[in-house]
């Protein structure tokens, strides 16, 4: 019997063989990696699905599969589904933030042109000034 | 004689795929109906059946069916991701909440810039007499209120979004 048994092999009290597909994804100083991964989708699920992946990407497959697991024991209703709609929301959230932030400016730069090329407020008084007065009024006996 | 429940016709997904009898107080039954097959055949094949009856006795009855909606949710982006499955989903989610935070803190600065080149040009082109409360309806350089040619005032201060 090996002496370097991986995770899986010290749970099952069985002999660890040199071509275990687990050996490499559950190192025996980490027993509890395995534990969880077993209570969520049990040993021959998870050794199917290593089985149909290329070696390198084994390790990467586990870890993901310990997160999922991890989550769906602390929170057995929703798993990490409900950290994907938490996300779903906030982006949501600040899409609008930002379309709003979008439009507010495209706004104000529309209004800063139109200010700028309203006839300026000199030019205005003036015209007002002149109407009252009656100075470009010609029926105003003013002018004669 | 044999029960009814033997020869019962309405079998749910699950064990009609275990190919065993359904009872009354079928566990499955209520979330695995006969016409979707295969959101059990899903879940079967990444939690496995006993799995799946473990984690649904864990779950108060009222809350199983969204439990189930999340295990058919998670086993879908399993398969349809072997290395990476919901987590993948995730660090997707992440990136782009990652992208948006930086374009909104764009966007606000730009804002920012904006309204305060608002701001100097209605000052630049207000006469200081324009200031005067009443006459011609502005107060304060913050309330973006614009004059227009027949000294009607218009209030921008509602913004269309909520």
């Amino acid at each position: 019997m090996s002496s370097t048994r991986c995770a899986v092999c010290k749970y099952f009290r069985r002999r660890c063989p040199s071509d275990c597909v687990f050996a490499p994804c559950f190192p025996p100083d980490n027993p509890q990696r395995f534990t969880c991964v077993h209570r969520i989708y049990g040993a021959s699920n998870i050794g199917k699905m290593l089985e149909e992946l290329p070696m390198h990407l084994r390790v990467d497959a586990v870890d993901s599969l310990y997160y999922e697991a991890k989550w769906r024991i602390q929170e057995p209703v929703y798993g990490c589904v409900g950290i994907i709609s938490s996300l779903h929301r906030q982006i949501h959230i600040a899409q609008t933030q930002l379309a709003k932030a979008r439009a507010e400016t495209a706004f104000l730069r529309a209004n800063v042109v139109a200010a700028k090329t309203m006839p300026s407020s000199g030019e205005f008084m003036a015209q007002q000034n002149s109407i009252d007065n009656g100075l470009d009024d010609q029926s105003n006996p003013w002018f004669y | 004689m044999r029960s009814q429940e033997a020869r019962s016709s309405s079998s749910c997904a699950a064990c009609k795929f275990m190919k065993r009898r359904c009872t009354p107080h079928c566990l499955f039954a209520p979330y695995f109906r006969a016409d979707e097959p295969n959101k059990f055949a899903k879940v079967h094949k990444v939690f496995g059946a006993s799995n799946v009856t473990k984690i649904l006795n864990e779950v108060p009855e009222p809350q199983r069916q969204d439990a189930v909606n999340s295990l058919v949710f998670e086993a879908e982006e399993r398969l349809k991701d072997p290395v990476y499955g919901c987590i993948g989903a995730i660090a997707s989610l992440q990136d782009k909440m990652f992208q948006l935070q930086h374009d909104l803190a764009v966007a606000k600065a730009r804002l920012a810039r904006c309204s305060s080149r608002a701001s100097y040009a209605s000052c630049s082109t207000t006469s200081p007499l324009m200031m005067l409360d009443g006459e011609f309806g502005l107060t304060s350089f913050d309330d973006f209120m614009v004059v227009d040619q027949g000294g009607l005032t218009t209030d921008f201060r509602q913004h269309p979004f909520p």
